[in-house]
């Protein structure tokens, strides 16, 4: 069931669109924003408010690779993988985030603690290889600077 | 040297007033009080503004097919989704000086009479998302947005839309099925969108930089923009380098430099130990340029001789130490992964190239893999699928093939990829 809170901030969004089911997208990011991941129960929640099919909003929310089907940890890395940090050697920071954390990518440290995952160019070439924490965007970097930028997420 | 486009970005950017107070806002005064619709996209015609999305396309002549004497809403949509690889030119007008955005989609609105107005932009950016936040807020507070701008007939809203992934976002008609809730699959054309876009309305969507570079215009006019080029594509360009160059970066430019130019001058030329195999001129999508190339202008019909696009004007330098093979299915993962599956031959074709390129360089590769890769960038090219995401993609692989055949040919005679002994 949606929180009155989610249901509001839907509502909200339904308001600035012609037809409900054009505030799908905005639906699913607010019951992740709330609930870091959209499991079926959520489908089945933004369907019923939008009166739309679970099919079509699971179509909706499956086709986005920042809409999350299965359980994330607190903290996503989003590695770049992409041409600019392909040839800055990204596979180096990638080798040496699976050692520090044990995980490969679409998985979840035991602790729940990190999920990582590869991401398309995130626009910043001219600083390659770059990486996301969360909201934080990493340049430059070094595979020995991973440990400490890591530290600062619990 | 002018710089229209970036002489005016700071990070943080300029408030509303600062940017006032150099100029900000002005053509949105002219533009609303005397000047018809009629006349910007006539100015935007004179100009011989081209896209600077990618496509090249006559933004006046865009403007021009939205139909004038409809009633009902009108849309504009900023495509901020920058997720060509290797291109980072728009993350610097979006985070360095969003009312100049603003600004251009005020005045661009005006001249198709949208009466709402969105910024569509890629997940990823997050300060530019708070940026733009605060400076719609205070474009309202201005009363540069919102019922009756500088007491006028006219009236404009501006919505902040952030997406949650995927490249097909970027094709403009995937974009208006995304913003209208749906996967971000493209629409057949005709009818375009300039008659029939977001929510069956007429919609215009345009690049960060195009719009950026209305205010300019508007103030300047079509003699001045044509002036600031070295060629007969208008204005200046915001051009990038990324790849083992020694200062990668990007700079607004007058259009029609010269590839050297960008990667000696510009970027430092290659970092020690490196030297120079090849470049992706304009993004992703483009075919590789190589040595020959150098000189060539780097303007829309100069590139186009030389065989490749100017795409975005941001481009990817293939190094010596880099194994072409590699790069080139390091790209084609990417576009096996972005397709949105709706066309058959860019759903299955691009998976298969990607698995061909990556067993040749594993050193599994057979002679008849490059017949079979060669054959793929002809029936993925253009005309032959839904949207331009698959022929885009076969333009690198169909001129790797062209440039770098020894390597792909080593590849599978050795066995083995020469690059990692």
């Amino acid at each position: 069931m949606l929180t009155t809170s989610e249901k509001e901030q839907i509502e909200k969004e339904i308001r600035q669109v012609p037809v409900k089911k054009a505030a799908c997208i905005e639906a699913l990011k607010i019951v992740q924003d709330h609930r870091r991941w959209v499991s079926d129960e959520g489908i089945q929640d933004v369907a019923d408010i939008l009166e739309m099919s679970t099919e079509e909003v699971d179509s909706i929310a499956t086709f986005y690779n920042l809409i999350f089907r299965q359980p994330v940890g607190r903290h996503i890395i989003l590695l770049c993988d992409s041409i600019s940090c392909y040839v800055m050697g990204y596979k180096e920071l990638h080798q040496q985030i699976v050692q520090l954390l044990g995980i490969q990518y679409g998985q979840t440290t035991l602790d729940g603690r990190f999920t990582l995952l590869p991401n398309p160019c995130l626009g910043t070439c001219d600083h390659a290889p770059a990486l996301m924490v969360d909201h934080d965007l990493y340049r430059d970097l070094r595979k020995e600077e991973l440990e400490n930028i890591l530290a600062k997420y619990t | 040297m002018e710089r229209p486009l970036t002489q005016h970005i700071t990070f943080p950017p300029l408030d509303l007033r600062a940017y006032e107070a150099v100029g900000g806002y002005q053509s949105v005064r002219k533009a609303l009080k005397d000047m018809a619709p009629g006349d910007i996209t006539a100015l935007l015609k004179e100009s011989n503004m081209k896209g600077r999305g990618g496509a090249g396309f006559s933004t006046g002549m865009k403007w021009s097919f939205v139909p004038m004497n409809v009633s009902g809403p009108k849309y504009l949509v900023a495509n901020a989704d920058e997720m060509e690889p290797g291109t980072f030119k728009d993350r610097w007008l979006l985070e360095g000086n969003p009312h100049q955005l603003i600004e251009g989609m005020i005045v661009s609105a005006y001249a198709i009479q949208a009466t709402e107005s969105f910024v569509f932009l890629r997940w990823a950016y997050k300060v530019a998302a708070v940026e733009i936040h605060k400076a719609i807020k205070e474009a309202y507070a201005a009363g540069y947005l919102g019922k009756n701008i500088l007491g006028t007939d006219f009236s404009l809203d501006m919505h902040l839309h952030t997406g949650v992934g995927r490249y097909m976002c970027g094709e403009e008609t995937a974009l208006l099925n995304s913003l209208e809730g749906k996967r971000a699959t493209p629409r057949a054309k005709p009818p375009f969108p300039q008659v029939s876009g977001l929510f069956g309305k007429p919609t215009i969507v345009n690049n960060v930089e195009t719009l950026c570079y209305i205010p300019h215009i508007i103030n300047n006019g079509a003699a001045w923009f044509q002036s600031l080029s070295h060629t007969n594509d208008g204005g200046t360009k915001i051009y990038g380098v990324s790849g083992r160059v020694k200062k990668p970066g990007a700079w607004e430019l007058p259009m029609g430099v010269t590839m050297r130019e960008l990667i000696e001058e510009h970027a430092g030329g290659m970092q020690d130990g490196y030297k120079f195999r090849g470049v992706l001129p304009g993004g992703a999508s483009t075919d590789f340029l190589v040595e020959e190339h150098m000189d060539i202008k780097m303007d829309f019909a100069g590139v186009a001789a030389a065989g490749s696009r100017l795409g975005t004007g941001t481009m990817v330098v293939l190094d010596d130490r880099t194994c072409p093979v590699g790069f080139v299915h390091n790209l084609e993962h990417f576009f096996a992964q972005e397709s949105c599956g709706f066309c058959t031959p860019c759903r299955e074709g691009l998976p298969w190239t990607e698995k061909l390129l990556l067993a040749i360089e594993q050193g599994e590769g057979r002679e008849e893999d490059l017949a079979m890769l060669a054959s793929h960038a002809k029936m993925m090219g253009p005309g032959n699928t839904f949207c331009a995401l698959a022929p885009g993609a076969m333009e690198p692989l169909q001129s790797a093939l062209k440039y770098f055949r020894d390597d792909f040919e080593q590849h599978i005679r050795e066995k083995r990829c020469p690059y990692h002994a």
